[in-house]
């Protein structure tokens, strides 16, 4: 114990909620995997370099391994012959885990209607967040994150559940 | 571009019941099936046609024979193009396949083979390329339901 905590006594201890400590502490530390496969790349690297740096949202290094990341980002269409390797993807990443749809083609297919297209990829995996755009702005893929900074910070994080 | 080339080269087809046309700057040529890999061969080794540019077909659902398939050459000595249209019907979609002249026909025939169904008698490997295994028809044919999915994960409730 140092000579100037023994003095105030300030901060020893502080009180809160464990779903808002470990919500406020996961959303800052979003390792997102880049699962990318079309166009919207471009828009990808934009906003995850400097001009735009989404490293301010604690989501800038991405985890080329499933194992290790948090964030799947589906970036680009999706074709029902790639489906399986998304969802391989996503079953080998573990809990808490959460999936961004980047882009129209993602969201819906975007404008892709035909053999070889899925039509979204929340036929195969649940979604958590939709960025709409054909390629989405880089301020849309910012509001994306905060958007689910804050679908993270306000969920309930429980210690055990019935998948871990 | 080598305009006296196509003309001997129009003259020189003009039989065995091919019917070689100018069209949009290039040779095209119709021809019968059993004619295919013998005009080939002449453009390959009498006209110096070394470049294989792609094979595809198209389909006419209301006509009788009702595929066309498709090969372009490209000539890189002479800059010169000449496409050959070979009419299959739909009850036999049979050509001659090119493996044996160009490599590059192996992979472009499987292509053609994913997406129209033309069989190439002689190319061993026609597996799917772009496509599947385990996918039914061929989409790029006119009577494929332009919204029919096959698709390979189950979908979600």
């Amino acid at each position: 114990m140092n000579q100037v905590n023994e003095k105030t006594g300030a901060f020893e201890y502080l009180t809160t909620r464990k779903d808002e400590l470990v919500g406020w502490a996961r959303k800052f530390s979003i390792f997102p995997y880049p699962f990318v496969t079309a166009c919207c790349a471009m828009e990808f690297m934009s906003v995850s370099s400097t001009m735009y740096d989404t490293d301010r949202f604690g989501a800038a290094l991405p985890r080329f391994s499933p194992r290790q990341s948090d964030l799947l980002m589906v970036v680009g269409t999706i074709t029902h012959k790639q489906a399986p390797i998304l969802k391989k993807v996503y079953e080998q990443m573990c809990e808490p885990k959460w999936v961004m749809a980047f882009g129209v083609c993602a969201t819906s297919g975007g404008f892709y209607r035909n053999y070889a297209a899925l039509q979204g990829i929340d036929k195969i995996i649940p979604v958590d967040v939709y960025i709409p755009g054909c390629p989405p702005r880089p301020e849309s893929v910012i509001d994306g994150i905060m958007q689910l900074q804050d679908k993270i910070a306000n969920a309930s994080h429980p210690i055990i559940n019935e998948k871990f | 571009m080598d305009q006296g080339l196509l003309e001997r080269l129009r003259e020189r087809l003009d039989a065995e019941g091919r019917e070689p046309v100018f069209a949009h700057g290039l040779l095209a040529v119709q021809l019968p099936r059993e004619a295919l890999l013998e005009t080939v061969k002449l453009l390959q080794d009498e006209f110096g046609f070394d470049m294989f540019l792609d094979v595809t077909a198209v389909d006419w659902p209301e006509r009788e024979p009702r595929f066309d398939v498709i090969h372009h050459f490209y000539s890189t000595h002479d800059h010169v193009r000449v496409r050959l249209k070979t009419a299959v019907t739909e009850a036999d979609p049979v050509v001659d396949s090119l493996v044996g002249h160009y490599g590059s026909a192996h992979f472009m025939e499987r292509e053609c083979h994913d997406m129209y169904g033309i069989v190439f008698r002689g190319n061993a490997d026609l597996r799917p390329i772009l496509l599947y295994e385990g996918f039914e028809g061929h989409p790029l044919r006119k009577d494929y339901p332009k919204e029919r999915e096959q698709p390979l994960v189950r979908y979600r409730e």
